[in-house]
């Protein structure tokens, strides 16, 4: 089908009701991957984590195909773009396939999580393959600016297998 | 004397048509260009399907990442060396990694990575860390070195500043590649004056910063890479043929899912199309081995994989319109079932294909905005991003230029055919 991919991205919009930042939008989408949900965009190691170029074009496309609609928000020491899903966008949606069940779910955990948070566990999960040490220490090394504590670490790391088991149904 | 500051009996070059002369006096990187994954790059074009339009264009993979080597090394060597913010550290490291981030390219890499599902900077990791000759080499200066030229490629090392000389918006790799190019292609745009920016490139504790009196020589480093992008690398005809190569590996694969009896057993693409490969099949691929199958498979009794093959290997490639995925998907539904109606299956034979670029792009504190900016360094140390001091880059900051086409084979639809009339009604109307 034409537009499967975009229309993945609308579904996922429109399961969040709303998202709120582009980091977040990233983020969320790269876990959802990592999850095992049908997302296909590439993603690589950039300032923030996990950065997806194809996503960040899919979603300006979506925007002006008219299926999103991007809000832009002056949070004062921060802006930030917000995504809904248009009623133009609701009519394409019926072109998609039915999502996983588990899907709406992990959304909603993952949309109440902050950035920064979700900042964390995307690149702990960018580094999956090696053991939890190695983990930590890997971004330890990227995000040495940020200075996550062992609290968030621990966190992180119990909300990735709260999102396994849930994802897995 | 240590292996890692082991130097050649005399000093090796390698003629080069961009930069005259590569230099090679390190045994280290003289051992890993002679290792069989390097030497394989010289069987990978830089540009994939390019050579159809850009005859010239048959450079290899082997070319451009000497050609980043020897720019890192003239950073480094003629630039960096000596100053307070250098580490002489980094020298080998910083090397090895220009020389060795684009091993893990596979044949048509786009292509076949978009097909399989495959991610080459994946395989550059797993070449660099598993048992191939570049480990062994690489091992020989210190047991965890690989692993150290792996994460500058892959951007996870400490030291910031040798990251951002290979994966930046000005790094050894993208001065390489837009030279070569141009160079290649025989496009008169492309150039611009690397001289004069290694001149003025600085070191700082986390990327590399250019000097002010050097501005407008990145001005025109940018409008290069734009004018490449959307004169050479997003080129419509270059674009069809890789159309038609993703469609052959479609339908070689789906014809091996369906138990399609092949007249030759394609032995190279059972372990991708069974998703169960190991990275010595992978490394023994190459442009020969895809090219060989396609002149075999134009013999195939497959008509639709017999026509793909004969369209790629000689270059009769689909036609292309403009296509408008917003307004127009509705009349794609519409195609779909115009092309069954006429023989044509609109899997392999309407295809639609996008491409965009930003070519430059600033960090906004606070959004998501993931490129580092280019700095310009004042006479009074402070530093400046690029397009608040440029005009001319101002202009083309943060602005995505994507287009979008459809292709199709044009030769398939005759007109007068009252079908085939309306099917190109839609598609160029």
């Amino acid at each position: 089908m034409l537009l499967q991919e975009h229309a993945k991205i609308v579904q996922f919009v429109s399961l969040a009701c709303e998202v709120n930042g582009r980091k977040k939008m990233q983020k969320m989408v790269y876990i959802l991957k990592k999850m095992n949900f049908p997302f296909v965009e590439k993603y690589e190691l950039h300032m923030y984590g996990p950065y997806s170029e194809e996503l960040t074009l899919r979603v300006e496309e979506l925007c002006e195909m008219g299926f999103l609609a991007e809000r832009f928000e002056d949070k004062g020491s921060y802006k930030q773009y917000c995504y809904q899903v248009t009623d133009e966008g609701s009519m394409f949606l019926n072109t998609a396939e039915e999502p996983r069940t588990q899907l709406s779910d992990c959304i909603e955990r993952l949309n109440s999580k902050s950035s920064r948070f979700l900042e964390l566990v995307s690149t702990l999960l960018f580094f999956d393959q090696l053991d939890k040490e190695q983990q930590i220490a890997k971004v330890r090394i990227v995000k040495n600016k940020l200075n996550f504590t062992e609290q968030e670490m621990d966190q992180a790391f119990e909300f990735i297998e709260e999102l396994q088991l849930v994802s897995a149904g | 004397m240590a292996y890692q500051n082991e130097k050649l009996p005399e000093e090796k070059v390698f003629k080069d048509p961009v930069h005259r002369y590569i230099h090679v006096r390190d045994r280290v990187i003289w051992d890993v260009i002679n290792t069989r994954e390097f030497q394989r790059l010289r069987r990978i074009r830089q540009l994939g399907t390019t050579y159809l339009v850009f005859h010239g264009a048959e450079h290899s993979r082997f070319q451009h990442s000497l050609g980043v080597y020897e720019i890192m090394r003239r950073i480094i060597d003629t630039g960096f060396s000596g100053r307070e913010e250098w580490d002489e550290d980094q020298r080998l490291v910083a090397l090895c990694a220009a020389l060795l981030h684009d091993l893990g390219h596979g044949p048509f890499s786009h292509a076949f990575e978009k097909v399989f599902n495959l991610d080459h900077e994946q395989f550059t990791q797993q070449i660099l860390l598993e048992q191939t000759e570049v480990h062994e080499v690489l091992s020989r200066v210190a047991l965890d070195f690989p692993q150290k030229v792996a994460d500058v490629i892959a951007k996870t090392y400490p030291d910031k500043l040798v990251v951002s000389l290979i994966s930046s918006q000005i790094d050894a790799d993208r001065m390489d590649y837009l030279q070569r190019d141009a160079y290649y292609t025989g496009v008169s745009y492309g150039h611009f004056d690397m001289e004069r920016i290694l001149r003025v490139m600085r070191p700082t504790e986390d990327q590399v910063v250019i000097k002010d009196s050097g501005m407008h020589a990145v001005e025109d480093y940018i409008m290069s890479r734009y004018q490449m992008y959307w004169q050479v690398y997003f080129h419509p005809v270059s674009r069809s043929a890789e159309v038609i190569l993703i469609k052959i590996l479609h339908r070689a694969r789906h014809l091996y899912e369906t138990g399609y009896s092949f007249a030759q057993e394609p032995f190279h693409f059972i372990s991708f199309f069974e998703k169960e490969f190991k990275l010595k099949q992978y490394i023994a691929l190459d442009e020969s081995v895809l090219l060989m199958y396609f002149q075999l498979w134009m013999d195939e009794s497959d008509p639709i994989l017999a026509d793909l093959c004969d369209r790629f290997v000689n270059r009769r490639l689909f036609q292309y319109a403009e296509f408008d995925p917003a307004s127009q998907y509705m009349k794609f539904g519409e195609l779909v079932g115009l092309f069954h109606e006429a023989g044509l299956d609109p899997e392999y034979y309407l295809v639609t294909d996008s491409s965009s670029d930003l070519p430059y792009d600033f960090y906004r504190p606070g959004e998501e905005n993931e490129r580092v900016p280019i700095y310009l360094q004042m006479k009074n140390g402070d530093l400046r991003e690029l397009s608040r001091m440029s005009d001319v880059v101002d202009a083309i900051s943060g602005k995505r230029r994507t287009d979008h086409k459809i292709y199709y084979p044009e030769d398939r639809l005759v007109n007068g055919n009252p079908l085939h009339d309306k099917i190109l009604e839609l598609l160029k109307g």
